[in-house]
C-alpha cells in the first residue's frame, strides 16, 4: 500500500513507442473507412438508399442475420452448456471444428455445405429422397443456413467463456435449498449468464450480417430471398455502380458500427471490473 | 505480365498462354479469370493488369470509359448461348421453355455479367420470363451448380459445355442469332501486353480459340 503510488508514477505516462503502434494500428483499420466516407456521395445518398433494390436487400439482410442469430442461440447454447460443464474425450477436438468455421474462408463453407446439404450431398441426398426437400439455392433457408453456419462460434465461443465464469457454488446452494435441475437452469444459471448470452448473440447477429461467401455459394443470388446487402453491394460494384455499392456499404456500415457500440456498453463494459472503467462513463 | 479474361475463356486463354510463352521464353504469363464485370471494376480500381479480354463489348466500354485501356479494344472471339443440364437431366429439360416452370432449378448469370445480358436477351426473343434461383456472377459459377447437380438448369456459353465434361449434357437451342463478341485490348504500355494482343488476334491465337468451340467475329 505505501509504496503503491511512488511506483505508479513514473509509470503515469503511456510510453510513446506503444503509443505510436496503437496510432498506427488505428489507421490501418480504420484507413479503408475514411476512404470510403471521403467518396461517399452524401446529397445523393437518400435517393440511393430509397430505391427498391436497396431496401429489399436491407429487408433480406436483417431478416436472415435475425434468423441466422436466433438459429445461433437455439443450437449454440446447449453445445456451449456441454463444451463448459462435461469433461469428455476428443473435447479439444470438438472445440476446434466449432470454431473452424471462424477462421475458414466463407466459400469454402460454401462449398462445404453443399457436398453436406446440397441435393446429392450426404444428408441432403437423403433428406431430398425420403423428405422431398427441394434445393436450398435461392431460398432464405439457405441463406440463413450459410449465415448461421459462419456466426454460431461466435455465439458458442462467448456463452461458453460465460458459464466458465459462473460461480458453481450459486448453483450448488439453490441445489441445497431444494431447487430442481430446470428451475437452477432457470432462475440462476441463464440470469447469470444473461450478459454473455446477450453478447454472444449479438456478435453472431453482426457476424451474420456481414456474412457473404458461404451465402453466394451455398445459396445463390436471388433478389428478395438470398441477396443480402453484402451480395448487392458486390454486384454493384461489378456493375459499374460505384456509388450504390457505396451507399449501402456505408448504410451497413453504420448498422455494424451501432450493433458494436450497444455491444461494447450495454453488456461488456459494466462487467469490467477495471478501476477507470466505470459503468455509464463513456471511455474516450 | 498479367491477363485478365473471362472466365469462359479459362481453357482457351491457358491454351494461348502455354503457346505464347514457348514462344516467348522470355516472357512469363500470369491469368486472371472471374467473370468480366468482376475484371471491369478491379481494373478500372487501379489493379496491375497488362491485357484485358472482355465477353462483351459493353463491359470493355467501362474500362475504356476510365482511360485504362492503352489500345483500342479489338473483337477476337464470338460465343453463343447453351442450355445445360446435368448428365441425367433430372428435371427433363427439353428446351427453353421448360425453363419456366417454377420446381425447376435454375441458375443464370447475372444481367451484369456478359453471359447474363446475352441470356436475357435469348429468353426474352423465345418468349420465356423464367425466374431464376441464382444469378451468378460468372458464367463458369452456373456451370459448377449445374455440373454438382444443384441446378436443374443452367444458361452457360456454347463453350462451356466442354468444361462440364461428363456431368453435364447440352440442350439444343437450334439456330442461334444472339451472340456475344470478345473484345481484347492491351492496359499497360508494356510491349508485351500489345505482343500478346496480336498473339490472340494472329493466326495461332485464332486456331487456339477455335479449337475451344469460339467462332470468329
Amino acid at each position: 500500500m505505501t509504496d503503491r503510488p511512488a511506483s505508479k508514477e513514473p509509470n503515469r505516462r503511456p510510453p510513446i513507442a506503444i503509443l505510436m503502434m496503437a496510432v498506427i494500428a488505428v489507421t490501418v483499420l480504420a484507413l479503408p473507412l475514411v476512404g470510403l466516407l471521403q467518396r461517399t456521395p452524401w446529397s445523393s445518398l437518400g435517393t440511393t438508399l430509397g430505391e427498391a433494390a436497396t431496401l429489399e436487400a436491407l429487408r433480406v439482410s436483417v431478416v436472415v442475420s435475425l434468423l441466422a442469430a436466433a438459429l445461433s442461440v437455439a443450437l449454440g447454447l446447449p453445445l456451449a452448456w456441454v463444451l463448459a460443464r462435461l469433461s469428455f474425450r476428443g473435447r479439444a477436438l470438438v472445440r476446434a471444428v466449432v470454431l473452424l468455421p471462424m477462421v475458414l474462408p466463407p466459400v469454402v463453407g460454401g462449398i462445404a455445405l453443399f457436398f453436406a446439404l446440397g441435393r446429392r450431398g450426404l444428408v441432403g441426398r437423403a433428406l431430398h429422397n425420403w423428405f422431398g426437400l427441394d434445393t436450398l439455392i435461392g431460398t432464405t433457408a439457405g441463406a440463413v443456413i450459410a449465415a448461421a453456419f459462419v456466426s454460431m462460434p461466435f455465439f458458442v465461443i462467448t456463452a461458453e467463456a460465460g458459464l466458465r465464469q459462473l460461480d458453481p457454488r450459486l448453483e450448488s446452494a439453490a441445489s441445497t435449498l431444494g431447487a430442481g435441475r430446470w428451475t437452477v437452469l432457470r432462475r440462476i444459471t441463464l440470469p447469470l449468464l444473461a450478459p454473455s448470452l446477450a453478447a454472444g448473440a449479438t456478435l453472431s447477429w453482426a457476424r451474420a450480417l456481414g456474412e457473404f461467401g458461404a451465402t453466394i455459394t451455398f445459396a445463390g443470388n436471388h433478389p428478395g430471398r438470398t441477396r443480402t446487402l453484402p451480395l448487392a453491394i458486390a454486384q454493384a460494384n461489378e456493375a459499374g455502380q460505384p456509388e450504390a455499392a457505396i451507399a449501402m456499404s456505408v448504410l451497413l456500415i453504420g448498422v455494424s458500427l451501432l450493433i458494436l457500440i450497444g455491444l461494447r456498453h450495454r453488456w461488456i463494459a459494466p462487467r469490467t471490473s477495471q478501476p477507470d472503467d466505470s459503468p455509464k462513463s463513456s471511455p474516450s | 505480365m498479367t491477363v485478365y479474361a473471362a472466365a469462359s475463356l479459362s481453357e482457351a486463354f491457358e491454351d494461348l498462354a502455354t503457346e505464347y510463352e514457348s514462344a516467348n521464353p522470355d516472357v512469363d504469363v500470369k491469368l486472371n479469370f472471374a467473370g468480366s464485370a468482376r475484371l471491369a471494376a478491379q481494373i478500372s480500381a487501379g489493379a496491375r493488369a497488362d491485357v484485358f479480354a472482355s465477353a462483351n463489348a459493353a463491359t470493355m466500354s467501362r474500362v475504356v470509359a476510365e482511360g485504362r485501356t492503352a489500345t483500342p479494344p479489338v473483337l477476337f472471339a464470338r460465343n453463343r448461348l447453351a442450355l445445360v443440364v446435368p448428365i441425367d437431366n433430372p428435371g427433363n429439360v427439353t428446351g427453353l421453355e421448360d425453363l419456366s416452370d417454377d420446381g425447376l432449378v435454375l441458375a443464370v448469370c447475372a444481367p451484369e455479367v456478359p453471359c447474363g445480358a446475352l441470356a436475357r436477351a435469348v429468353l426474352l426473343d423465345a418468349g420465356v420470363n423464367p425466374d431464376a434461383d441464382t444469378e451468378e456472377t460468372s458464367v463458369r459459377a452456373v456451370l459448377t451448380k449445374v455440373t454438382l447437380g444443384e441446378a436443374d438448369a443452367g444458361l452457360v456459353y456454347t463453350t462451356d459445355v466442354a468444361a462440364g465434361g461428363d456431368k453435364v449434357a447440352s440442350v439444343p437451342l437450334g439456330p442461334q442469332i444472339r451472340f456475344n463478341d470478345y473484345p481484347v485490348a492491351a492496359v499497360s504500355d508494356r510491349a508485351a501486353a500489345a505482343d500478346f494482343v496480336d498473339f490472340v488476334l494472329g493466326p495461332d491465337g485464332q486456331r487456339i480459340l477455335l479449337s475451344h468451340g469460339f467462332d470468329s467475329p
